[in-house]
């Protein structure tokens, strides 16, 4: 992780970064302002956009709030929402704690594995869905359930999360960058 | 003791808020001392974590002297089978604003914040609303409190109060060491009065009826009622408002399924409680009166003769290795070697005996680890090794 970090330093200084995130940066920094306690928002914005945090959107975040790449680089991977691998489109987080495990997760997640033809941790190679696992949703009493970016669906069986996904899958074709 | 009674429902909470600006705007005008002392007189008790009496907390925070204090209330509910704080702020999110605003006033604290966990996104445009209006009645009245949202990235650890000023101030949730509390030193290191959702939801309760109301219900050391998640194998999920004070048994006859094994009493953090124990196991705080505490949020889940207890166990501990923080050795390696362990034995690489070193590893733990994390993961460890141990074994 250290190299990593270093790599990140050394990077800022010969690459320059892309201007997408780099104007998505700026504009955050702006509406939350540039100091450390507003790191977290910031972060959470450009993930709302791109879903991943990329090493030049960090190191533009450095440079905006004036603090090593590496403490960026540090607080975002704490975190399990900020990601910081590209990911898909639509992020599929199905809850793995014990009722959802308990109440039919395995078939739930055996279901989209075989729809998707993904594994958990893998994104499909059009780039729409990203399979991941995630702890407790609090939704307990309606297990088992996932996330969908940031929806949530619930009471999941095979058959059910089979229509979910198929609904995003016409959303996606038919909206192009519609899709939140 | 006895244990003839029926469990006692109640319907506070998700009782209608409308009254909410005639609570405010009573309350902001009563003083700061007379306030406290309601809270303390109603004995209510944090229903977020240790159970702090909430009187007291406020009183703290109020003697000392700050051009700047905080009002932060804990919305990070990630202890699995955790589920009502949720339902508060999308059903009466006005009753838990109110508080925090007479808690501003009575701590003289001009800044409100909501730490919203981040699976929780989806409530945020609705309380957002809820809270637009809120600060336009504040204006009104001549109220001088704001409330924002603060929004989590998926880490329970960040629900403990120490680790949450961390996030908000835009660092690794990792916990402090305490005192100081945050009474004194909190959030941006001033005073910060913190309080889970559901504490603040019985707090609009009692500046609306009083504290007798609240102080009559429930036992001895446990006033009031309490909200519960209830989950597991049961044919009546959900969230039920009920007293403090009940036995297991009466839980267990009302919400079993018939064929109840065992119930796990305050998430994964919490107690298993196997059904042999359930006449002598009474809810409600640490007292004479108890044979449990509420470790964290009145969460229960129930488990029929169908479950593997190993199979729980290996998901709470996968479930504290990945959220520990890693900060402490204790926590960080423990988790790790416990969840080692248990695989080892059930593979039989290691035998029976091994199930008693980790039990006293898993004591260590609780004696060393920094915060509640570590330090509780030795309940679920012990109460289900102790009593299902064969089912760890074979
Ligand atoms: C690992 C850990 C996780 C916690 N998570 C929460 C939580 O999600 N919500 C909460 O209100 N309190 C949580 N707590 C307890 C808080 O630290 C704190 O005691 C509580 O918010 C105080 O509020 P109360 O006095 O109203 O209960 C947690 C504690 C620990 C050790
Ligand atoms: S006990 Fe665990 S979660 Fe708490 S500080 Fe130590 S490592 Fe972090
Ligand atoms: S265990 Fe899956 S929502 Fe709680």
């Amino acid at each position: 992780m250290l190299d990593y970090c270093l790599l990140i330093l050394f990077s800022s200084h010969y690459f320059k970064p892309m201007d997408t995130s780099a104007t998505l940066v700026k504009n955050l920094a702006d509406q939350y302002g540039r100091s450390r306690h507003n790191l977290l928002p910031i972060l959470q914005g450009v993930v709302e956009q791109e879903k991943y945090l990329s090493e030049s959107s960090m190191i533009e975040i450095a440079r905006e709030l004036d603090m090593p790449a590496s403490e960026v680089y540090g607080t975002a991977t704490f975190y399990s929402f900020l990601e910081h691998k590209k990911m898909g489109r639509y992020i599929i987080r199905v809850c793995k704690t014990i009722t959802c495990s308990m109440k039919g997760k395995n078939q739930v997640l055996l279901a989209i594995e075989d729809m998707l033809k993904i594994d958990v941790g893998e994104t499909t190679p059009d780039g729409t869905f990203s399979l991941l696992q995630t702890n407790c949703l609090g939704f307990c009493h309606k297990a088992p359930t996932m996330l969908i970016n940031n929806d949530v669906y619930t009471d999941l069986t095979p058959e059910k999360v089979r229509d979910i996904l198929s609904e995003y899958l016409t959303k996606s074709k038919e909206g192009g960058q519609n899709g939140n | 003791m006895e244990t003839n009674h029926q469990l006692k429902r109640a319907d506070f909470i998700f009782k209608n808020e409308n009254d909410w600006k005639e609570v405010l705007r009573k309350n902001i005008n009563r003083p700061p001392h007379e306030l406290i002392n309601e809270l303390i007189s109603s004995e209510l008790k944090g229903r977020g974590g240790a159970g702090f009496p909430t009187g007291l907390k406020w009183k703290l925070s109020a003697e000392v002297d700050s051009d700047i204090k905080y009002v932060i209330c804990n919305a990070d509910e990630g202890e699995p089978g955790t589920f009502k704080d949720r339902e508060i702020l999308s059903l009466v999110p006005f009753k838990v604003l109110t508080a925090m605003a007479i808690c501003g006033h009575v701590v003289d604290a001009k800044e409100g914040y909501i730490y919203l966990r981040g699976e929780y996104f989806f409530l945020k445009p609705e309380l957002n609303k809820a809270i637009s209006e809120f600060e336009h009645y504040c204006k009104e009245i001549n109220l001088d409190f704001c409330i924002r949202i603060f929004m989590g990235s998926g880490a329970y650890i960040c629900g403990e109060e120490t680790a949450l000023f961390e996030s908000m101030e835009g660092k690794r949730g990792e916990p402090r060491n305490k005192p100081p509390y945050p009474a004194i030193s909190g959030y941006m290191n001033k005073p910060t009065v913190i309080n889970n959702v559901e504490t603040l939801a019985h707090a609009y309760t009692i500046f609306t009826y009083g504290a007798k109301r609240f102080y009559d219900l429930g036992v001895q050391y446990s006033r009031g009622t309490k909200l519960f998640s209830v989950s597991g194998d049961t044919p009546k999920p959900g969230i039920y408002e009920l007293e403090l004070g009940m036995s297991l048994t009466d839980f267990v006859n009302d919400f079993g399924d018939g064929d109840t094994k065992a119930v796990q009493v305050g998430g994964a953090s919490g107690f298993l409680v196997p059904r042999k124990r359930f006449a002598e196991t009474t809810i409600g705080y640490e007292g004479k009166l108890i044979g449990i505490s509420l470790p964290t949020g009145g969460s229960m889940m129930l488990f029929n003769s169908s479950r593997s207890m190993f199979n729980v166990l290996d998901n709470y501990l996968e479930f504290f290795r990945e959220e520990s923080c890693g900060q402490c050795t204790p926590c960080r390696v423990g988790c790790q070697q416990l969840l080692k362990g248990i695989k080892a034995v059930k593979t039989g690489e290691k035998n029976a005996g091994h199930l008693d070193k980790l039990l006293r590893l898993a004591e260590t733990m609780q004696f060393t680890a920094k915060c509640g994390l570590g330090q509780s993961v030795a309940n679920s460890f012990s109460s289900i090794v102790e009593n299902f141990r064969e089912e760890m074994i074979y």
